[in-house]
């Protein structure tokens, strides 16, 4: 589904990702885990086509998109939701959610996103940064599955929300894997991403260090913990 | 108290040039990024374009007031093209650079052909005398153009708030990137949203041709104020700008009527007021602090 070869990136002097290759496979979801500061954000935005400076290659479904803009990425099937939960504040939330056009072959219709999220349906005529950090963070996951994109690149979407909407995040996203949506995610919350990953691959100083399995991950909670900072 | 009523009157119709040429900024700010100083020159192009339509090929003002938008707005949306979107990338000081050389060539080349004297529209027979509300005289033809820019300015805020072209155009303007990023083509409606700006200031020349002196200059006068109503409303706030300058329009008349003894005072109220809400509100009445990309 998605490959990546020799990503390079840079913040003007500062390069931020060194050399990065990894593939994620159709129907997998895969975890950057690392230290703030490590390129996992950056690793979602050159994916995405939003970081300017970059070298090396991106390709989706065997095409060579490196040199596509990202609403043409977009298009293909991706779907982006950022570490800022992107909340439009001049959008109501409906409109939050219908925004985006439809890029894949099973979208979510309208219905079936309010079923899914009724706390969305109530402040369906809010302003979508009236809504609570929780409710924004299902509004930008609820975006990405009515858009049907066929690859999510998370950015923490678990970040600051209750533990039973960590489940319910862990819910959505083993369920859309199951109809076939491929998940990059960048996470720190190890224990929720060995729940719902395939693999992990930890990140430092803009390098792949190591990729792991669920069961590593688990072994190695605690040095993984202490190395993370958390 | 009809002469306080003739004093809002008069008021409200200068506010509703202020509204236009602020809609016009604003959403061509929110959208580009760009500060379009050449925007005053674009409203003269348009008054002085109704002027050389009717003196030289004896078109109608109504015509005048289909053709001149749309003519000026292609020749805006050609200029985006050709200069203003390089500017994105620029210090803004190419900004100020740019649309102020645009306003002082489009002034001269207007000067060199037709000289710096005012040249007199006349009212369209239509709208010609005045109607009495009860208090007093309405010239008939500014409540034409009270009424005209109501109209178009809640059509605007209607397009705006309430179609798929009006999100579209929101959700640029607070945050491209994100937007690019939901598959939407962004670069796309740059074209065009700046063509709409400067076809809004060809629109309300078009209006004022009647009312107040045609002559080359006619719009470095009035942007002045209109940059004050743009600050005072919030910088690329649709609806800031609107009522802006109505209020604008309101305290300039008041100011005049009744602080004439004061002329000092009268002459720079609007400053004034300016200078009082950014000391109270940075980001302007109805603005809001920059967003992240």
């Amino acid at each position: 589904m998605l490959r990546i070869e020799n990503l390079s990136a840079f913040y003007g002097e500062a390069q931020v990702l060194r050399e990065v290759s990894l593939d994620v496979a159709v129907g997998k979801v895969v975890t950057l885990v690392g230290r703030n500061g490590a390129g996992k954000s950056t690793l979602l935005r050159c994916v995405m086509g939003l970081h300017p400076g970059q070298r090396g290659t991106v390709t989706l479904d065997g095409r060579d998109v490196t040199r596509l803009p990202a609403y043409k990425r977009a298009r293909l099937g991706l779907g982006w939701v950022p570490d800022d939960r992107g909340a439009y504040a001049t959008l109501t939330v409906t409109e939050n959610l219908t925004l985006p056009p439809r890029v894949g072959p099973d979208p979510w219709p309208l219905e079936r996103v309010y079923e899914a999220f009724p706390a969305l349906y109530t402040r369906r005529d809010s302003a979508a940064t009236m809504l609570s950090g929780g409710e924004q963070q299902m509004l930008a996951l609820a975006r990405v599955l009515r858009m049907g994109a066929r690859l999510l690149l998370c950015d923490e979407p678990t970040e600051g929300l209750s533990p039973l909407l960590v489940q319910q995040v862990g819910d959505l996203l083993r369920e859309a894997k199951q109809h076939g949506v491929t998940v990059l995610l960048v996470e720190q919350n190890l224990h929720f991403a060995t729940g719902v990953a395939d693999r992990h691959y930890l990140l430092a100083e803009g390098r792949i260090a190591e990729a792991m399995d669920n069961s590593e991950v688990r072994s190695r909670e605690r040095e993984l913990l202490a190395y993370l900072g958390i | 108290m009809s002469g306080f009523a003739q004093n809002t009157f008069n008021g409200l119709v200068s506010g509703a040039f202020y509204a236009l040429l602020a809609l016009g900024l604003a959403v061509i700010f929110g959208m580009l990024r760009v500060v379009n100083f050449a925007h005053g020159a674009f409203y003269m192009l348009g008054a002085f374009g109704a002027y050389v339509l009717l003196t030289e090929a004896g078109v109608p003002f109504w015509a005048a007031l289909v053709i001149m938008p749309l003519a000026l707005a292609v020749l805006g949306m050609a200029l985006e093209r050709a200069v203003i979107h390089r500017l994105t990338r620029l210090d803004p000081l190419y900004n100020f650079l740019l649309t102020f050389g645009l306003t002082l060539i489009l002034q001269d080349l207007v000067k060199s052909r037709y000289g710096i004297q005012s040249s007199p529209y006349a009212t369209p027979a239509a709208l010609s005398g005045s109607v009495n509300f009860g208090l007093f005289d309405f010239p008939t033809y500014r409540v034409f153009i009270l009424g005209f820019t109501v109209l178009l300015c809640v059509a605007v805020w209607w397009v705006l708030g309430r179609t798929r072209i009006g999100m579209v155009v929101r959700a640029a303007t607070e945050r491209p990137e994100l937007t690019r990023a939901f598959g939407i083509d962004v670069g796309r409606w740059v074209t065009p949203v700046f063509g709409f700006g400067i076809g809004l200031a060809g629109l309300a020349g078009v209006l004022a041709a009647p009312m107040r002196a045609v002559n080359p200059l006619m719009g470095a006068d009035l942007i002045i104020v209109v940059f004050a109503v743009v600050v005072i409303g919030g910088l690329g706030s649709i609806f800031g700008s609107v009522a802006a300058g109505f209020g604008i329009g309101l305290v300039q008349a008041w100011g005049e009527a009744y602080l004439s003894e004061f002329p000092i005072v009268s002459q720079t109220v609007v400053f004034v007021v300016m200078a009082v809400v950014l000391l109270w509100r940075p980001a302007g009445l109805f603005g809001r602090e920059e967003a992240p990309a």
